[in-house]
């Protein structure tokens, strides 16, 4: 009954639903930015010491560094903070408040093409 | 909605009602998703029943509020599990012991209350991660080194509670430590130490105070909540150099431990290493699939001979003056050099403090006191997470020997060579005895997860018989391993419930914790 990143996403999208969300603002990105420096770049950072990097690596997602991809949706971003993945667990919103979440989101989409930020 | 044992659904109500009031209403989380991130993400008991699963969490920001908290859960008589980061991860997360209780979430209270660079301490609130204060320490430039475990999003406080380790000369967090400010179940709020002293001016400089000291019986407990504690830090070193040595053949194990005790003791080998079957890893090596269970001993010597590698070895790090250190090494070496074969290996060596360029290029950072999270590479990419069994053992070769043999059988008879890793890690976290640190793996397969939980209640038995214990565990095993520590009929134990029923006489704090119940729950938990 291993948790597959599929089986992850089909529950994820009866957890949210599909979100809309505002346009992300400079000032939005930035803190999503900063939010992700703190919890998500030990592990989602360029190298082969951020664990993260070398699980998506060992899966052959390309780009595995996770600021890299511009494939992500806002919502599969919150589910798996919120669900956790494999070893990522999940953090609180003493850690990580639901702004700070849509922070990291917006920083995360940033780069994506109009059509993928839904 | 989960209910504290006990209480009823309409009290409970009221009781988060007055949590409200007391820290904001957005600080007291009971909606299911919400309490869902307490649960441990590396649970034993992924979708079964017997997974602990909280009512609520709430999250004061300051100790007036923790007061306020535990005066209306003493009312209501509501369980509240205290955790300062809740990354307790392999040992429970941030998870209770018990179903039903509340998590009592410090992370809110993340003040680093002080640092002094002519002293060399720190004061912190509980929120406090080793992130968090490195950081601090950085942007101020001061001179002070912390000692992080593996994982750098933990709290000192925290980590310290439970007793961890770090690999610096602090390595040993509780002991690093130096006075506690606690709220008690009543509400009271106490000072340990010279903090007793109104307007004392050493809390931080010297431990002791005056009479009883009371400090060791807020660790792994339930007497208690934590909201401030001091830490003595290790001024910046100017060098740090790490040198291997290597021993041909098995029995010179005996040799190697009791030198490397002597270097430990002494005062000369004052960071943590581990002492590696070098041998082990030539077994994976070789693609033998029994990796780290043995093979015959001449077999292993000989191929550890071929490849100009030990059968055992061990990292010294040194740390301080740059003249010492080397020096040091130097003597390490001389002592070493009674046992035939022995071979010396330069490390790296650091000059401090280091610049980001030089920083980035270190793999592991945390023996220099920089946190990290990359240790959690450890289970491979595929990893679900895991639990951890820590043995404490005697710090000579033959409890190294029979240790590996007990273990090693222990998981062939079990049928699960897959939960011992290769290499046979002994560590020396602590000073003068060693801890072996075996990984258990956790996934989301309850007949997988069932079968290693019965592995690790057994393993708990075999370290018993033989006289070792764990140092700390996983909330599912509480009660095992304090049922372990046993001496005349559970004296300990007994004393435990006997300060558990004085201090806290309406069973609030942390039912459960290390084996120890309130009064009113010890009977169905027996
Ligand atoms: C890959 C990996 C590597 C690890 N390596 C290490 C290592 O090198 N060294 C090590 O020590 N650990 C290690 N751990 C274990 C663990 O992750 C750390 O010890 C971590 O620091 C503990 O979490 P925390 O600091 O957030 O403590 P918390 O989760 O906040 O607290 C732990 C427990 O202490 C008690 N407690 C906490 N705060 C209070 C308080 N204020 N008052 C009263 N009681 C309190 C509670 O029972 C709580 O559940 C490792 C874990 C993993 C997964
Ligand atoms: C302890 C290490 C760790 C931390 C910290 C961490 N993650 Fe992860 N993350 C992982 C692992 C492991 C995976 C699974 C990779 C795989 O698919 O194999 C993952 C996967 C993900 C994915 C899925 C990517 C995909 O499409 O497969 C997202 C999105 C993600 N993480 C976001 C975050 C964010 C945002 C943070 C910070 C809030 C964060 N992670 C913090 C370890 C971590």
């Amino acid at each position: 009954m291993t948790i597959s990143r599929a089986l992850f996403l089909v529950a994820l999208g009866m957890a949210l639903g599909t979100q809309a969300l505002a346009a992300p603002n400079e000032s939005q990105i930035e803190r999503g930015h900063h939010v992700y420096q703190k919890w998500c770049y030990p592990c989602h950072g360029p190298g082969t010491d951020k664990p993260g990097t070398n699980a998506m690596a060992a899966q052959g997602l390309k780009p595995a560094v996770l600021e890299e991809r511009t494939d992500l949706t806002p919502a599969a971003i919150k589910g798996y903070v919120r669900h956790g993945i494999y070893f990522m667990p999940t953090f609180r919103k003493t850690e990580i408040s639901d702004a700070d979440l849509d922070a990291i989101a917006a920083y995360l989409t940033r780069s994506n093409k109009p059509a993928a930020t839904k | 909605m989960q209910l504290p044992p006990g209480v009823t659904s309409k009290d409970f109500s009221a009781a988060l009602e007055q949590f409200a009031n007391a820290v904001g209403k957005d600080w007291v989380f009971s909606s299911e998703a919400d309490v869902n991130l307490y649960r441990d993400s590396y649970t034993p008991f992924w979708h079964e029943e017997k997974e602990p699963i909280p009512s609520a969490a709430v999250a004061p920001d300051n100790v007036e509020q923790v007061q306020q908290v535990v005066r209306i859960a003493s009312q209501y008589k509501i369980p509240l599990w205290p955790i300062s980061t809740g990354k307790n991860l392999g040992y429970g997360g941030a998870a209770p012991r018990m179903s039903g209780t509340v998590v009592l979430d410090l992370k809110r209270m993340n003040r680093v209350l002080e640092v002094n660079e002519k002293n060399h301490y720190a004061l912190v609130e509980p929120g406090v991660s080793y992130f968090d204060l490195y950081h601090y320490i950085r942007e101020r430039n001061l001179k002070v080194w912390i000692d992080p475990p593996d994982p750098g999003w933990g709290s000192l406080v925290g980590n310290a509670l439970e007793r961890g380790g770090g690999y610096t000369p602090m390595r040993d967090h509780f002991d690093a430590h130096c006075g506690m400010e606690i709220v008690m179940a009543d509400g009271e709020v106490v000072r340990t130490g010279m903090g007793a002293l109104p307007n004392s001016q050493t809390w931080q400089q010297y431990k002791y105070g005056f009479g009883p000291y009371l400090d060791g019986i807020f660790s792994q407990s339930n007497f208690g909540i934590v909201t401030k504690m001091g830490f003595w830090l290790y001024p910046e070193p100017e060098a740090y150099l790490s040198g291997t040595v290597s021993v041909p053949l098995r029995d010179d194990i005996h040799k190697m431990v009791e030198v490397f005790a002597y270097l430990a003791n002494s005062g000369i080998v004052r960071g943590t290493t581990s002492v590696l079957k070098t041998s082990s890893f030539l077994q994976s090596d070789r693609g033998d699939t029994t990796v780290g269970l043995g093979g015959s001993t001449k077999s292993m010597e000989q191929y550890a001979a071929q490849k100009d590698l030990g059968y055992w070895s061990i990292d010294l790090p040194f740390y301080g003056a740059a003249n010492v250190i080397a020096a040091e090494w130097e003597y390490a070496k001389e002592k070493f050099s009674v046992i035939p074969g022995v071979k010396f290996r330069d490390g790296v060596s650091y000059r401090f403090p280091l610049d980001p360029q030089q920083l980035a290029k270190i793999a592991n950072p945390v023996p220099l006191g920089v946190p990290s999270l990359t240790t959690f590479s450890i289970g491979g990419p595929r990893s679900q997470g895991h639990i951890w069994f820590s043995p404490i053992i005697p710090m000579t070769g033959e409890a190294v020997l029979q240790a590996q043999d007990v273990f090693e059988q222990a998981y062939r008879d079990m049928g699960s060579p897959s939960a011992a890793p290769p290499g046979f890690p002994i560590w020396s976290f602590f000073s003068r005895a060693f801890v072996i640190i075996y990984f258990m793996p956790i996934e989301h397969d309850v007949e997988k997860n069932r079968r290693n939980r019965e592995i690790f209640r057994q393993l708990i038995k075999i370290a018993a018989q033989h006289g070792w214990g764990e140092y700390r565990t996983h909330t599912a095993y509480m009660d095992d391993i304090m049922n372990a520590y046993s001496f005349n009929n559970h004296a300990l134990l007994r004393l435990d419930e006997t300060l558990k029923d004085a201090l806290d006489p309406n069973g609030i704090l942390a039912p459960g914790k290390s084996g120890v119940w309130p009064k009113r729950m010890r009977k169905a938990n027996a």
